[in-house]
């Protein structure tokens, strides 16, 4: 056997807090050959991203580390600024997960790759340049002679990603780190990526060290999984052991709530009362972002004709861009529709003035998607929930805490919650805070959009449980936007799938999943990674047959 | 309502114990806030410095608000003459302060601490009265500013369009006018009309730098989603403005209130000295520094004691707003100490502390 490529000893990173250390990854043993995969898997807060950096020794101000980190044998914690300058980019490349933030807007991806490769080689400008068209050729972006002088803003985010690649195997690290590499991109493009890496580690035979929580995105890379909790190992060993023999209870845990496609019965929705009117009808609408100075207007959403009935859960799909957001908040009135007809509970909303939506706003309820933004921080969450009961002039001092509190107790929190603030509670917690503010005025139905995308998967679990018992209490309507097939997959009766503003196809979820009609919805499929590596194996050979 | 009926099950959460909780638990913000700024030590010493200046200034002359007056302890006010003092004095010159922080015979606050101008009136009273007045012109200008500066940075942030274009307009033309001009315009029509009255003028143009930064605030903030969610739920937009922008707004508004403040008291001194400011009788720290200008040289004294309490109220005020600004930004980091890096750790305290950088 070869010498690892990193090999982490009793690493342990501990952070200042308020005259307290506290430790964020404790006696951290692993190595990574060269050729391997390593995942490390974990909820937010585990420390798997302070792992990470401090193998780049890129840790914070107020973090103090012990331990030992070789790289190819040399000792690198705690090394002079000189010799790590050196080895990062050379020994140990980073990728980042956010490409747009990690790329400099203000230079060509050329500049940056070139940039790169002359500071830690001697090359001239020309001979650099002709190697940063190879390394973009080797990172699949079309037309390399011209990407190379693009800005990363004339790129698409999988592009983007793509030329990070390329920037971090400038040097041909002997280790490579993907902090959460394809969290921001589709899942068609996230399928691509992956395989690009994959395609990378067998040509140049680099390690990596895989940071990630998507499980299926695991299953698909890694040879090797470390599983943290609360800045401790919890298991580790081969990607088959964790997956099909998982020792450690919060692992068995941890990969049970993961939503799996087409695990689910399917859900019979209660005989519909005679003669049923649906609460939300878009009829052949259009949505559009109007012109604003040189910039020409912007059909997000075309012909887009779709029906709701009472205590429905139908699943709108799609891709980022794909127009799905707005198709939600035009639901409620928040962006007007230009052409079309969209009636909510039996009123149409397209000429509405702004008393008239106030009106049918009553009816209605939103989940957004982000739940540090959807409350306002200054704003204790009793008065956020109580607000729409009190602008509704429904109830007022000790009638509205009372409603208040009832309506935490259904989302299952504790009544002495009214009076904290926002950031006092966790993202899960908000979340439910944003499904009472939301069910506060009792709607016909509920847009949720994107309620799940910022959760952990176990939170994301207790949360689609919340959800569901909810509907089938109040039996309430529901537009879920999602771009995850699998989450959707758990709710929904009805799914519907958009792609660049146009609905592709209808049905019921058994339709689209298990019999998808549209080429695009295929594709969708196919490319979710299933968090089983060996049918995920399976997957991923017959996604590139068909190609 | 009968769905109400269950009863919750609450599950104690790991994350309740996270380590960013540890200090915010159960604080609002503006505790948080607070907490921050009486830790900022320069912050804390200029409140308690300005706080002392203001009390002693008003009590040592005494006032007069809405026939409510107080008389005052300094047996001296700023209009009577006295005759001048010479004994003691360096080149028989008259006038010059007794006081004399030196232990001997002579230490002590003396007849005249601050000494006497050239025709004999009580220098302390004078400066006093001075600096009663130039605070007073800076309260009003960063009420006037402040309100002016919010009101229209709010609106043109808030609801953009043509609203916005025209109100930047004119807020452009009220940038491209120099206020020492403009002050020196309104001094010498109205400077008779008293202090009050140049100040509310002064803040007229002095909210220009507000309300951009208000606008800015208020362009970002509008498309959170919390602005949405309070329209989903029936808000006006005037209760969206107040009730929901605006309080995540007031970091920016406090701080920049307190830095127009600084500049205000600057401001007045300038116009007082070139002649446009506080006319005579009256007095303000700026004007008698310019009434005495030529005496630099033969008696100091004149210029020394207002000068110091020009540059004393304007840093207070500086750190003030230096010290509210890193209470309201929530990056801000402490250096770690050598005694603190070596601290001992305690592994039974586990945090989540893997996002923190």
């Amino acid at each position: 056997m070869s010498t690892p490529v990193l090999k982490v000893t009793q690493f342990t990173v501990e952070f200042w807090v308020d005259g307290v250390w506290y430790p964020a990854a404790i006696n951290m043993n692993f190595e990574v050959k060269a050729g391997q995969t390593l995942a490390i898997v974990g909820e937010s807060g585990s420390g798997k991203s302070t792992v990470a950096m401090g193998v780049m020794s890129l840790l914070a101000s107020n973090a103090r580390t012990s331990g030992s980190i070789e790289v190819k044998g040399v000792e690198v914690l705690g090394a002079p600024a000189q010799l790590l300058q050196k080895y990062r980019g050379n020994e140990v490349a980073y990728i980042f997960q956010e490409p747009m933030t990690a790329l400099n807007p203000v230079y060509t991806i050329g500049f940056q790759i070139i940039e790169t490769l002359r500071n830690h080689f001697d090359m001239g400008p020309k001979e650099a340049r002709l190697r940063a068209i190879e390394l973009i050729t080797l990172v699949e972006i079309p037309d390399p002679e011209k990407s190379i002088d693009k800005y990363p803003h004339q790129l698409s985010g999988g592009q983007r990603q793509r030329a990070m690649i390329a920037q971090a195997l400038a040097c041909d690290p002997a280790l490579l780190i993907a902090d959460e590499p394809t969290t921001a991109l589709d899942v068609t493009v996230q399928a691509e990526i992956l395989d690009l890496m994959r395609g990378l580690r067998t040509k140049l035979n680099s390690a990596i060290l895989l940071i990630t929580h998507d499980m299926g995105v695991v299953a698909d890379m890694a040879d090797e999984i470390l599983v943290m909790q609360s800045g401790r190992m919890v298991e580790h060993g081969s990607a088959d052991q964790i997956f099909n023999t998982p020792q450690d209870p919060y692992t068995q845990e941890l990969l049970g709530s993961v939503p799996k496609l087409g695990s689910t019965p399917m859900r019979v929705i209660a005989p519909a009362a005679v003669e049923p009117t649906p609460v939300l009808k878009l009829d052949s609408v259009t949505i559009e972002y109007p012109k604003r100075g040189r910039i020409p207007a912007f059909v997000a959403v075309k012909d887009f004709s779709l029906e709701i009935f009472p205590g429905e859960i139908v699943g709108l799909v799609g891709e980022s861009g794909s127009g799905k957001t707005t198709v939600g908040r035009a639901a409620i009135g928040l962006l007007p529709i230009k052409e079309g007809k969209l009636e909510v509970v039996g009123r149409d909303i397209s000429g509405a003035s702004q008393k008239e939506l106030r009106q049918i706003r009553r009816n209605t309820g939103i989940v957004f998607q982000d739940p540090a933004s959807s409350l306002n921080p200054r704003l204790p969450i009793g008065e956020s929930i109580g607000e729409p009961l009190l602008l509704a002039n429904i109830a007022k001092g000790k009638e509205l805490d009372q409603m208040v509190e009832e309506l935490l107790a259904k989302v299952e929190l504790p009544r002495s919650y009214r009076n904290r603030y926002p950031h006092e509670l966790s993202g899960g917690q908000r979340q439910r805070v944003g499904i009472a503010r939301a069910l506060a005025l009792t709607p016909d139905i509920l847009i949720a959009d994107e309620p799940t995308s910022a959760l952990d998967v176990s939170v994301q679990a207790r949360f689609l449980d919340l959800l569901q018992e909810l509907q089938e209490q109040l039996k309430f309507a529901c537009l879920f936007i999602s771009h995850d097939l699998a989450v959707v997959d758990i709710l929904s009766h009805r799914i519907a799938v958009m792609q660049d503003g146009l609905l592709v196809e209808t049905g019921t979820r058994d339709e689209i999943l298990k019999s998808p009609k549209h080429p695009y919805t295929q594709r969708l499929l196919s490319a979710v990674p299933v968090p089983n590596p060996a049918e995920q194996k399976i997957r991923r050979e017959a996604r590139l047959a068909s190609k | 309502m009968n769905f109400f009926k269950r009863t919750p099950k609450v599950v104690p959460r790991v994350a309740d114990s996270d380590i960013f909780n540890k200090e915010t638990e159960g604080l609002s913000q503006s505790q948080i806030v607070r907490g921050r700024f009486i830790r900022h030590r320069g912050a804390m010493i200029s409140v308690f410095v300005l706080l002392s200046i203001i009390i002693f200034v008003f009590s040592a002359l005494g006032f007069k608000i809405l026939g409510l007056g107080y008389g005052g302890w300094w047996k001296y006010n700023s209009i009577d003459m006295t005759p001048l003092r010479s004994e003691g004095c360096p080149g028989g010159l008259g006038g010059c302060p007794t006081l004399d922080l030196l232990p001997g015979k002579n230490f002590g606050l003396g007849d005249h601490p601050f000494g006497q101008d050239d025709i004999g009136r009580d220098y302390f009273a004078l400066v006093m009265r001075g600096a009663q007045r130039s605070l007073l012109v800076m309260f009003v200008i960063g009420i006037v500013a402040g309100l002016i500066g919010t009101v229209i940075g709010a609106v043109s942030g808030y609801f953009r369009g043509w609203v916005d274009a025209v109100l930047m307009r004119f807020n452009d033309f009220i940038i491209t006018i120099p206020t020492i001009i403009i002050g020196s315009v309104i001094g010498f029509h109205f400077g008779n009309k008293g202090v009050l009255f140049l100040a509310v003028f002064l803040g007229l143009f002095t909210w220009s730098g507000l309300a951009r930064l208000v606008r800015g605030e208020f362009l970002t903030l509008r498309e959170r989603e919390f602005v949405d969610a309070a329209r989903v739920a029936g808000a006006s937009n005037r209760r969206i403005i107040f009730k929901h922008i605006l309080p995540n707004a007031v970091g920016v508004i406090i701080v920049s209130i307190t830095l127009i403040m600084s500049g205000a008291i600057l401001l007045e001194s300038a116009l007082s000295y070139l002649g446009f400011g506080v006319v005579s009788p009256d007095v303000s720290l700026g004007l008698l520094i310019s009434q005495y200008q030529d005496s630099f040289t033969t008696r100091p004294w004149l210029f020394w004691y207002p000068g110091l309490f020009i540059i004393v109220i304007s840093l207070c005020v500086n750190f003030i707003g230096d010290g509210l600004r890193d209470a309201f930004d929530p990056r801000q980091r402490r250096r770690l100490s050598r005694k603190e890096r070596s601290k001992n750790h305690d592994l039974t305290t586990v945090a989540k502390a893997g996002e923190i950088n």
